[in-house]
């Protein structure tokens, strides 16, 4: 049996080298094909009617003019008169028809009269939310109360971010089409190409077995597209009415931003208790957050310091909004933004530097304390630290003021279940062929890299078949669990295959086929390396038949791992007259294990500091709690930060034995956890005074100069009315 | 309420204009009331040209017309008669990518890939009008599109590097873009 391990660093020919994505071509050419772009013949258009309400009952439904008008093929209600409808933008009723302007007209032809219910949409203010708020149970461990008396010094804060949306720049959506009246072909935006038959199957009453589904590239999911949506069966019910024919039904940008997800809110009151040393012995926090009518979880608080006594309760907020799903690294952004302001501000109130601070306290992040410490050097270097870093408060002349501040943090990352069908042809040819997708991040890269590595092949070699569920199956693409499986998963199946090819071949060679190894596209002995084939001639050697082989994951041999740490520094300047914030630099070191292709997981850091500056200083849902409507579902009033707004990114990956030791872990999560905090204490080293809630709008920092006391910044309503 | 008129009848009646698009004249028909970005997507099968807001907020659908970017969300195509189209499809020549099609693949400013063409084209024009743009030149022309994975500081090295080979420079990237920070 193959010995199942990574090739040792001086054997490496393409593993952890800066290699372009492989579909850069094809998608800098216009020619890669996204999910929106599928037009199928005689494809009609699907529209969805939505609920103007936050809350209401649905009293009843006339769908008879949008039935006769000319061109509408079919209409679906899809919640029944006396349904409860728990947030604006759900779905009522969807049409399909030959083009999208008429399925527009149907849709506004369409009666639904509702009863209204009262609603919650806003969740900052705890007080106001009445039986909708859910308390936990409380959580103690140690004996927080002696230790806060114990206490030298004692910090309270408040401290909290919203509501914000996935905003993925293709839309959430599919294209559904019949072929007779039990096999479905679906063509959707997914982050699980492997899962959807299954999900869509059931509602549907068919197997899955008679679903197919494809994918070639998507443009953007972060979270929020993992499962099979109620629009997407309602595409296959629609195009079963029409007699088969395509139908599609992408969101519009008002309905991706109100109900295609969202990552749930945090607020937090903090109490920490130190030593004067800077010793944190007491945690107490009293947290809570939305998402949306059913739960968001809670953040992880404290969040990677276990402090030894502590004390916290969460209570999660139903509110008539849409649902939580996935953000990138659920929860702990909130938990991280939560923790390290309140322990940066602990900090400042000891006079301490907080990089002091951490490092003093660093024990308490428990198994990555080393790694911590080993990139909170590089990364002070990298930042010139010492040299920049002042007590809070710059006491420079001017309005412009200029501040640093750090954070840390963690994530899993472990490889998801992954299947691929290896096949080296008797003509030299390979495949891979794996149910998985690729969100942009290069998993098709990594994938061709690993079979590359395997076979001493050039990378073009490979001829890699994602993206389609009649492919072996593979996870789907959240939580950092992708590069971990498909690397894994293709180097069992490439080292399986290369061996029957090895015994093939060693008989020609006179020896055993443990002898042999794969190299710069030759089948070689080891002892001799000038004796052997090419790789061509050694695959002539396999027969009639091709060699197959399936790899999985998980499986024999240590080829992945769980677990990174991370650390972040920020450089702001604050505008003390206008409260505009600008990001000047981000440092990130990150470690994810043994890195497969370091110019793609640069990438993945460089993207999650800018979606870091995007909910650190712009994005946030904001409700109106009158009509209980998003008041911002657009791209003009939902803020994301665009070329100008980013500063100067320096981005460090962790390399070398101790790294690669631990076999390679995901790595979309880690880096989009800490820009939030690491942002807001660098606002609250410029200014002097924290701004509680993010994002740092110059509203919020403004009332925060003004009124540094009080709790949650700008206004009770979680948001910048006066912004709008 | 607003009277709703039946349209589909009205709707056979098809505009029917002449233009160049990537370099050849076309002549396409379709419903009068389609945009520009719809015309291409769905008249003319070129759907290079990505379908992001369709309000003229996230630039991912920019092309060019008559050699400046605009947004063809925002576009009638009936507007487009007589008048000169560049979409992605037609920025390479000859089978050979543009340089910055060349930089942007090569250094990962496309990700997800679905803003670059709006991002190309408009980088395109910057080039055209200007070989050798500062930072805040390239912010300020590309300040219309927006990025969600997000590719900001490839695309910004990738404009320059671009640039520099279109200007006869034998410029490669800067050695923190091939080794990294160290």
């Amino acid at each position: 049996m193959a010995e199942y391990k990574w090739p040792e660093p001086e054997k490496r020919s393409l593993i952890g080298k800066r290699i372009s994505r492989v579909d850069g071509p094809a998608k800098v050419s216009g020619k890669a094909k996204y999910t929106y772009d599928i037009k199928r013949p005689d494809m009609l258009y699907g529209k969805v009617l939505r609920s103007p309400h936050a809350h209401a009952k649905i009293v009843s439904i006339d769908t008879s003019a949008a039935e006769k008008m000319p061109g509408v093929k079919a209409v679906k209600v899809i919640q029944e008169p006396g349904t409860e409808i728990k947030w604006a933008g759900d779905e009522i009723v969807a049409v399909a028809a030959v083009d999208e302007p008429t399925a527009e007209d149907a849709i506004r032809a369409i009666k639904v009269t509702y009863e209204k219910l009262p609603h919650l949409v806003v969740e900052e203010d705890l007080s106001a939310a009445g039986d909708n708020a859910k308390p936990a149970a409380e959580q103690t461990a140690g004996e927080p109360e002696k230790a806060f008396g114990e206490a030298e010094v004692i910090v309270e804060g408040f401290y909290g971010l919203p509501v914000i949306t996935h905003c993925c720049l293709e839309s959430h959506g599919s294209i559904s089409e019949w072929e007779g009246d039990q096999n479905l072909l679906v063509h959707i935006s997914t982050q699980a190409v492997s899962n959807v038959a299954n999900q869509i199957g059931r509602p549907l009453g068919i197997p899955a077995a008679n679903v197919r589904v494809k994918q070639d590239h998507i443009g953007g999911g972060f979270g929020s597209k993992f499962q099979v949506d109620r629009w997407d069966v309602t595409a296959a019910q629609l195009s079963k009415m029409a007699g088969g024919k395509p139908v599609k039904i992408m969101l519009e940008r008002d309905a991706e931003l109100m109900v295609a997800g969202i990552r749930p809110s945090a607020y937090a009151r903090v109490k920490v208790g130190a030593k004067r040393d800077g010793e944190i012995i007491a945690w107490q926090s009293e947290s809570w957050n939305t998402g949306g009518s059913g739960g968001g979880g809670s953040p992880p608080l404290p969040y990677v310091f276990s402090v030894p006594n502590k004390h916290t309760q969460h209570t999660g907020i139903a509110t008539n909004t849409g649902s939580a799903r996935a953000w990138r690294a659920p929860n702990h952004p909130q938990g991280c933004l939560v923790t390290m302001s309140a322990l940066e501000d602990t900090a400042a109130r000891l006079e301490m530097d907080p990089l002091d601070f951490f490092l003093k306290n660093i024990e308490l992040a428990g198994r990555f304390a080393e790694v911590y410490r080993e990139e909170f050097a590089i990364a002070a270097d990298l930042m010139e630290w010492k040299k920049n870093w002042h007590q809070r408060g710059a006491k420079t002349a001017g309005p412009v003021k200029r501040g640093l501040g750090l954070s840390l943090h963690t994530w899993g990352g472990g490889g998801h279940g992954s299947n691929c069908d290896v096949i080296i042809h008797p003509d030299g040819s390979v495949e891979v062929k794996m149910g998985t997708q690729d969100l942009g991040t290069g998993t098709r890269t990594a994938i061709m890299m690993v079979a590359a590595e395997t076979f001493g092949l050039p990378l073009e070699a490979i001829k890699l078949m994602i993206g389609d569920n009649q492919f072996p199956t593979s996870g789907a693409s959240g939580g950092s669990t992708t590069i971990g499986g498909v690397s894994a998963s293709t180097r069992r199946g490439t080292l399986d295959a290369l061996e029957q090819l090895f015994e093939k071949v060693a008989p020609s060679l006179n020896v055993q086929p443990a002898d042999l190894e794969a190299v710069a596209g030759r089948i070689r002995v080891k002892s001799d390396p000038r004796r052997g084939l090419s790789w061509k001639e050694a695959c002539m050697k396999i027969g009639g038949t091709a060699i197959t082989t399936r790899g999985r994951n998980p499986g024999p041999g240590t080829l992945n791992s769980s677990g990174v740490g991370g650390v972040q520094m920020a450089d702001v300047s604050v505008d003390v007259e206008t409260g505009i914030v600008r990001v000047n630099k981000v440092v990130a070191v990150q470690d994810c294990g043994l890195i497969i292709d370091l110019k793609t997981a640069e990438s993945q850091v460089y993207g999650a500091l800018i979606m870091g500056v995007c909910y650190a200083l712009y994005e946030e849902r904001i409700m109106d709690a009158r009509t209980g409507r998003m008041l911002n579902p657009n791209m003009e009033f939902y803020k994301l930060a665009g070329l100008g707004d980013i500063g100067e990114l320096v981005v460090h990956m962790m390399t070398g034995k101790a790294y690669d030791e631990r076999g390679v872990i995901g790595l979309g999560e880690p880096p989009v956890i800490s820009p939030g905090a690491a942002i807001s204490n660098a606002v609250a080293n410029a200014v002097g005074v924290r701004v509680p809630s993010l994002p740092l709008t110059p509203d919020r920092v403004l009332a925060a100069l003004q009124y540094p006391d009080r709790e949650g910044g700008s206004s009770k309503n979680g948001g910048n009315d006066a912004g709008i | 309420m607003i009277k709703i008129k039946p349209m589909a009848e009205d709707k056979k009646q098809k505009a029917h204009i002449r233009f160049v698009l990537n370099g050849e004249t076309v002549e396409v028909a379709f419903a009068p009331h389609k945009t520009l970005l719809e015309v291409l997507r769905e008249d003319l099968n070129l759907t290079g040209t990505k379908h992001g807001c369709e309000l003229g907020e996230c630039g991912t659908c920019a092309v060019l017309v008559d050699g400046l970017p605009i947004l063809s969300c925002l576009a009638l195509g009936l507007d487009m008669e007589g008048r000169e189209v560049t979409t992605i499809e037609g920025m390479a020549e000859g089978g050979c990518l543009h340089p910055l099609q060349v930089t942007f693949a090569d250094l990962g400013a496309a990700q997800c890939g679905y803003c670059s063409p709006g991002f190309l084209l408009t980088a395109k024009e910057l080039l055209e009008r200007n070989p050798a743009p500062t930072r805040d030149e390239i912010r300020e022309a590309l300040s219309g599109n927006l990025c969600r994975c997000t590719g900001y500081i490839k695309i910004y090295e990738a404009v320059e590097l671009a640039a520099a080979r279109m200007r006869g420079e034998e410029a490669e990237p800067a050695r923190e873009i091939i080794h990294g920070y160290e």
